[in-house]
């Protein structure tokens, strides 16, 4: 436990990111394989879930420091993070008697894991016993990994980069063996090392290739006929696999979502052994409905027939990584356009589709057929390159996504409340509001889009100009105003206002413009119509 | 009971004895804490400070300004109030104000810490009926590591950048911080520390009243392309991010402050490391010092107000907040 939290304290010493790669590397180089494969576990933001409800660390902390509830509410509003709030006020800066070493699988398999068997006031003693051993380090990697929000300041692509220094590898072939769900061994770890490429005969999907954003005209990427176009698809971006008599199916965020899309999976048994498709799980009825529809199915636990029949799916594929088990990422992307269509024809399941060609012969013709985006529910076009290979990570230069402007309102800044993390005791977090018969609507709740200076002068400005506190949050003077900016819009019944806005951020922070002047809830409604 | 201190438009003053403590606008009589800029400000006909801070006072305010030095617990008369400074252990020169008037007495803690610092005088404790405290830190979770510890770990990070030849640049206030750190590497380095000019002029007002302090050289007198490979470096936060600090070459960044006790803090500003020195009282000393002066009431001025008046008030004080401007350990 030592030598990781060592390991997690040099990572956060240092924003040079070569030297996090080389912390990383020595890392595993040096600790025992079981060691080894948790530290990669956490490293790649990997979770074990539900060891302990939150509650127990915030009781117990409550009663080892004697503090008033209201009190440890304020301290997390200034600290942003519930791991570190705990640690801060139950270490002892003072210094304490070296425990009992013990390494990290053991800490995992004799003191961490079990916790899940144990009841709240078991869980409580054990806590306490952990804290009272440990320095403050320990003690924050420890809470970190028991409310499972193990995260460093080094992403997971750093720990896969420093793993195949180790095992001299090319990075992306790290990559593909430590996707998907494993459980931490020694010998999944000597596995991980061997020079050879272990069969795919399982359920892994290959690192995702992410597109970039287009910040120029496409006449700057050279002529048409070298780029294909493809509807920018609004859902969830994921991988099919079709493995060993089996079919997966995995989330961007390397989940696995098998089971919430059944009427996929079925489908993709039609598919033959040995296939990867790259593609979108939609909300899809005949045509493609909007993200909204997809939404309402995607928080529930149970999938029942009506929710089925509300919100049906299907997975919109526009790549083929794996054909007959072979490994197709490095042939030119027109090839494999050209087997997928062949393969899905041939399979021909309503849940899977080939996501059409966008025709248009010349740019200026592709950005006409661009303004039809939002009433086909999509957020605009992809461009890739024809001879591209499927690379990993967000590689700039083959896929551009070229997205549709956004909506844009006018919004007075209602209230403010402190960030997390690194904005912790900064007032980041905004609440906006609409005029809606003379009184202000709060209508979105918006974290990005201020440049540093802009976060630090309204976070001043907010202190200056509290109404009313509730809490760490601040109601303050309604003066002012934010263009914002968001992809999508629904009818909403549980908030006030009416409206859903979908990834609202602020566009700018409008000075010129009095709190009067700003959007009414009519003027925001009205937007609902031109998607219908 | 008289009030002997109420909040105006230009600060808090004191109606039986015609003065301000620490105006934020011109005044006709200022009595100062501590010489930072959020408490002494220019503007005022005349100022009344300790001995220890006029030095300072008089750089900034100019030589036209009169400034008066007290010793520390000397009785001075100012109208029908009996005034009198003590040691605050801030930093150096900062004081407490005791104000004796109307049968009563308040005592004013300007900034305060409880840790030992060998460049000041240790805080003083006084018994008071009204105690009007900071708050800069008041919330459980910051709490100090001892100055020692602290002490050691800069001398580590210095230790291990200058064997893998790069520059160690340390930002921190240039009046107070920085002598505190000089005071506490004095006993394990001979190595002259780098000081940027605003850091090395106060450092200079420390020495002249006899502080012990390690070796330093002014930046300023450096050579043209030299190397600072392996240098420590001191230098004031507003130095951050300019282009005076390129010429340090490869080089890891800290800053010393109470704010890096909460890693979101630090990392914001990306600072590569954060030392936990603060010259403000931790909120284990602001309970301790409320509690010793033994005041029924409790006024509190600046920082986390409402969390330690509501936390005082749960405890049985009287408690409440008087507004002021200060500033307390400014945020990074």
């Amino acid at each position: 436990m030592r030598a990781f939290a060592r390991l997690y304290e040099e990572l956060d010493r240092t924003t040079s990111t070569n030297a996090k790669v080389a912390a990383m590397a020595a890392y595993f180089r040096s600790a025992p394989p079981g060691d080894a494969a948790w530290a990669l576990f956490f490293l790649t933001q990997r979770k074990v879930k539900r060891l302990l409800p939150t509650r127990v660390l915030w009781e117990l902390t409550l009663e080892l420091t004697g503090l008033p509830p209201w009190l440890l509410e304020h301290c997390y509003a200034a600290v942003g993070d519930g791991a570190e709030l705990v640690t801060l006020l139950v270490d002892r800066p003072a210094g304490r008697p070296p425990a009992e070493e013990r390494s990290l699988e053991r800490w995992m398999r004799e003191r961490i894991l079990p916790l899940k068997d144990m009841d709240l006031a078991a869980q409580a003693l054990a806590m306490r016993g952990y804290w009272s051993e440990l320095d403050t380090v320990q003690i924050f990697v420890l809470n970190k990994i028991i409310t499972g929000e193990f995260r460093v300041g080094a992403s997971a692509t750093l720990a896969i980069r420093a793993l195949a220094q180790v095992a001299e590898v090319p990075q992306a072939s790290m990559a593909h063996r430590v996707m998907g769900d494993w459980q931490p061994s020694p010998e999944f770890f000597r596995g991980l090392l061997a020079p050879q490429r272990e069969s795919r005969l399982d359920s892994h999907p290959y690192p995702f290739f992410l597109a970039s954003p287009l910040e120029e005209e496409p006449a700057a990427l050279g002529p048409r006929e070298e780029w294909m176009a493809e509807w920018k698809w609004d859902g969830i971006r994921a991988q099919l696999v079709r493995r060993g008599g089996a079919a997966y199916v995995w989330s961007r965020g390397e989940e696995l979502v098998t089971e919430r899309f059944p009427e996929i999976a079925v489908g993709a048994t039609r598919l033959p052994d040995g296939t990867v498709l790259d593609g979108e799980i939609l909300a899809f009825r005949e045509r493609v409905l909007p993200f909204s529809v997809l939404q309402t199915r995607i928080g529930r636990q149970k999938l029942t027939p009506p929710i089925l029949a509300e919100a049906p799916v299907a997975f919109m594929a526009y790549d083929l990584l794996e054909e007959g088990g072979e490994d197709l990422r490095e042939r030119p992307l027109g090839e494999r356009r050209a087997r997928l269509e062949t393969l899905l024809a041939r399979t021909a399941s309503p849940a899977l589709l080939a996501s059409p060609v966008v025709e248009g012969a010349a740019w200026e013709e592709l950005a006409r057929v661009r303004e039809e985006a939002r009433a086909r529910n999509v957020e605009g076009l992809m461009l890739k390159r024809l001879s591209s290979p499927y690379r990993t990570g967000r590689r700039r230069g083959d896929w551009w996504k070229w997205k549709i402007a956004p909506y844009t309102i006018d919004a007075v800044l209602i209230y403010a409340h402190p960030g997390h993390g690194r904005r912790a005791s900064l007032f980041t977090d905004y609440t906006f509001a609409v005029w809606d018969q003379g009184e202000l609507l709060p209508v979105a709740k918006a974290y990005s889009g201020l440049s540093d200076e802009e976060i630090a002068e309204l976070d001043a400005w907010v202190r200056r100009h509290t109404r009313e506190r509730f809490g760490p949050t601040r109601a303050v003077e309604p003066v002012q105003v934010f263009e914002l900016a968001f992809e999508g819009i629904a009818r909403s019944s549980r908030h006030r206002s009416g409206v859903a806005v979908r990834f609202p951020r602020i566009l700018r922070w409008r000075k010129d413009k009095p709190a009067a002047e700003a959007d009414t809830l009519e003027s925001v409604k009205a937007l609902l119509t031109v998607r219908a | 009971m008289a009030e002997l201190l109420v909040s105006t438009p230009v600060g808090l003053f004191c109606p039986a004895g015609g003065f301000h403590v620490d105006p934020w606008g011109p005044a006709d009589r200022a009595v100062l804490t501590h010489v930072h800029a959020d408490h002494a400000r220019p503007g005022s006909a005349a100022y009344l400070c300790t001995e220890a801070s006029a030095p300072f006072v008089r750089r900034r305010m100019g030589d036209a300004a009169i400034v008066q030095g007290a010793a520390y617990g000397e009785r001075i008369r100012l109208g029908d109030a009996v005034v009198s400074l003590h040691p605050a252990g801030h930093v150096l020169g900062s004081a407490q104000v005791r104000i004796e008037a109307a049968g009563t007495v308040w005592v004013v803690s300007g900034d305060y810490k409880r840790a030992a610092d060998p460049t000041c005088l240790p805080f003083e404790p006084l018994r008071a009926e009204v105690f009007v405290t900071e708050a800069t830190f008041a919330l459980p979770i910051y709490r100090w590591p001892e100055p020692e510890t602290v002490a050691a770990e800069v001398m580590a990070w210095w230790e291990r950048n200058r064997r893998a030849g790069v520059a160690s640049l340390l930002f921190c206030y240039a009046m107070g911080k920085a002598q505190r750190v000089l005071a506490a590497l004095a006993p394990f380095t001979d190595r002259p520390v780098l000081l940027h000019g605003a850091v090395a002029e106060m450092t200079e007002l420390y020495r002249q009243q006899g502080v012990t302090l390690a070796a330093t050289a002014r930046v300023a007198e450096m050579p043209a392309r030299r190397s600072y490979a392996g240098e420590l470096v001191l230098a004031p936060l507003s130095a951050g991010g300019t282009p005076w600090v390129r010429r340090f070459g490869e080089r890891e960044t800290a800053l010393a402050s109470g704010w890096m006790r909460v890693r979101g803090t630090r990392r914001r500003k990306g600072y590569d490391r954060g030392f936990v020195l603060s010259d403000h009282a931790d909120w284990p000393a602001l309970l301790r010092t409320v509690e010793e002066a033994g005041a029924p009431r409790v006024l509190v001025t600046h920082g986390y107000t409402e969390e330690l008046a509501r936390f005082l008030r749960e405890r049985g004080l009287e408690s409440g907040v008087l507004a002021t401007h200060f500033e307390g350990e400014a945020d990074v």
